[in-house]
């Protein structure tokens, strides 16, 4: 991919650190904290703080379409590196629709003009799943639909970020019936690297700690759904603070029992976080304050894909999906094997005597004689 | 639809299916078929009991032949037993009973099934290089054999591979090994495997017989 790059004219990132009045001390705790995020190595630490001192901001254009601004939401409460210091530091962010202050035809046009002077090299952040049926109709903005904004916007940028489940894996609006035919970023874009920050909402340091790691060292490692490895690279589980629960056989049973009190694993109550690779357990949420686990509630899986048409929240993982009339089905079964043994014993019956008879008929047999 | 989710819901519901079916359809075949008349005087009129006493008897090694049978004998009782504490004892699999049952009980901490599974999965390989390695053994054994360890070994690997992540994501390590088990499930009944039910039947069959006629076991 073409390195993301700036808009013309743009300060580096120390630069724009500096203009805004703060040292380059600063800088480099920013650095330190956001290599910390990234857990990266002392090494590599080093190379992020030369690589933002030395690279220019670059052009972020953030497009949001079937979505319920839950991600957005989110990225406001990043703790480290927060919003503010992205935004005004480390990107030029030239679009959102939500955070820009512009509004209507000139929001559009200061668009198009951020793309025209970084074709090619610009970061594209899009929230929320794209329908697709009868021209992408059923999401239109400004007078364009959301397919063809994604298409537009997409072929000039250098790597493009799904925030979000929706956007990342279609998401609610792709799940079962899916009336607005909603498909996921990656299936529409397919000639740009796709990053998918997923998570219903995405971790915001995720996003803060992706966006800086791809303007330092590119796309990052991806795991088999496009996500950055270093974030989605563990179950939630197994970095799970009730784990020894788990591994002792300790569970909750019910959200108010004594096991919920003391602590002890949600496995029983349908949690998910064996299957869910997030950072959840480690990052946590508000500045590291809590996560839903912490909170007493099982893990959904929100960041993988299909997550609510898999459904299933509150029953353990290892119970099969039975759906209704299992019990019939059962029933049903057991006869049907009952008949089948009856009429093998029949038949067994019947042979043995076939050969009895076929046996006192004999020349030799005393009945015979 | 996910490997996983095909695994939990289509694939193990038919397995359960093949499963009953294929168990009842045997039992009552084999219960229902008839039996020579015996004319003699009864020596014993306990023949439960006779029955339950064999069951429990032809576990235990006879002493005659412990030295020979040692190895054999071992490595059968560590893979029957550890298969049943790996079954029972997991809080998983418990919930997997009970969501089927509703019947329960206190699981064993993780750390004692992995090690299990592991010397259980350990016994199982010895038992298939000596059913290899053991010119007797090889003569009597068929396909059936074979398959039978197969999709006995196949859910405790893929199980340990699970827990310890080994071989992909979780989600895909987990589906492979609820559909092994769906494949041991619908074989269960076909093969030797069914000797799960029929060894009681079996040596319960011998036993009573044996109480009636007054024999030694």
């Amino acid at each position: 991919m073409s390195e993301p790059s700036p808009a013309v004219d743009e300060p580096t990132v120390l630069e724009s650190f500096q203009q805004n009045g703060f040292s380059r001390r600063t800088f480099l705790k920013f650095c330190a904290a956001t290599a910390s995020l990234l857990a990266l190595p002392a090494a590599e630490a080093a190379v992020l703080a030369e690589n933002l001192a030395t690279k220019p901001r670059p052009t972020v254009i953030y497009l949001s379409f079937q979505e319920c601004t839950g991600c957005l939401e989110s990225l406001t409460r990043s703790f480290s590196p927060t919003l503010e210091h992205l935004i005004f530091n480390v990107v030029s962010l030239a679009y959102n629709d939500t955070l820009q202050a512009a509004a209507g035809e000139s929001a559009e046009a200061a668009r198009e003009d951020a793309m025209r002077k970084a074709w090619g090299k610009y970061v594209l952040v899009v929230d929320g799943a794209i329908p697709r049926p009868l021209d992408g109709a059923y999401c239109v903005v400004g007078g364009k639909s959301a397919l063809a904004s994604l298409q537009h916007v997409a072929e000039g940028a250098a790597a493009v970020i799904a925030v979000g489940t929706c956007a990342a894996f279609g998401g609610l609006p792709l799940a079962n019936p899916n009336p607005t035919g909603a498909v996921a970023v990656q299936d529409l874009v397919r000639d740009k690297p796709v990053i998918n920050l997923s998570g219903c909402p995405p971790i915001p340091e995720i996003i803060t700690g992706s966006v800086v790691y791809l303007l330092s060292f590119g796309v990052p490692e991806l795991d088999e759904h496009r996500r950055p490895k270093v974030f989605f690279g563990n179950t939630i589980h197994d970095r799970c603070y009730r784990r020894p629960f788990y591994d002792k056989g300790l569970f909750a049973t019910s959200f108010d029992d004594e096991g919920a009190r003391n602590g002890w694993c949600l496995y029983e109550l349908g949690c998910k976080g064996p299957t869910t690779y997030n950072s959840c357990a480690t990052m946590k949420w508000n500045g590291g304050t809590s996560f839903p686990i912490e909170s007493g509630h099982g893990c959904l899986g929100c960041s993988e894909p299909g997550f609510w048409d898999r459904g299933d929240f509150y029953h353990p993982l290892s119970t099969g999906r039975w759906g209704s009339g299992m019990g019939e089905k059962l029933a049903v079964a057991a006869v049907a094997g009952a008949v089948l043994g009856g009429a093998a014993a029949v038949a067994g019956r019947q042979r043995q005597k076939a050969r009895n008879d076929a046996s006192t008929q004999h020349p030799d047999h005393p009945e015979a004689k | 639809m996910d490997l996983l989710t095909f695994a939990r819901g289509p694939a193990l519901q038919w397995a359960l299916v093949i499963f009953v079916v294929g168990t009842i359809w045997r039992l009552i075949g084999i219960l229902l078929l008839p039996r020579k008349p015996d004319f003699n005087e009864p020596r014993s009129t306990h023949p439960w009991r006779g029955a339950l006493g064999l069951i429990v008897r032809r576990t235990v090694p006879k002493r005659e032949f412990a030295g020979p049978t040692a190895f054999g004998n071992t490595i059968g009782y560590v893979f029957h037993f550890g298969l049943a504490i790996v079954v029972f004892g997991f809080v998983p699999h418990i919930l997997f009973i009970r969501s089927l049952t509703g019947l329960h009980w206190p699981g064993l901490p993780s750390g004692v099934i992995y090690v299990v599974g592991a010397l259980t999965l350990a016994a199982l390989v010895a038992a298939l290089v000596r059913r290899l390695s053991h010119p007797v053994l090889r003569l009597l054994s068929n396909a059936d054999d074979y398959l039978s360890w197969l999709v006995t070994a196949a859910p405790v690997l893929t199980g340990l591979m699970a827990a310890a992540h080994w071989g992909g994501p979780y989600p895909r390590l987990l589906a492979i090994h609820v559909l092994s088990v769906c494949v041991l499930l619908a074989w269960l009944p076909f093969g030797k495997l069914m000797h799960v039910f029929l060894v009681f039947v079996a040596r319960g069959t011998t036993g009573a017989l044996f109480a009636r006629k007054g024999a030694s076991t």
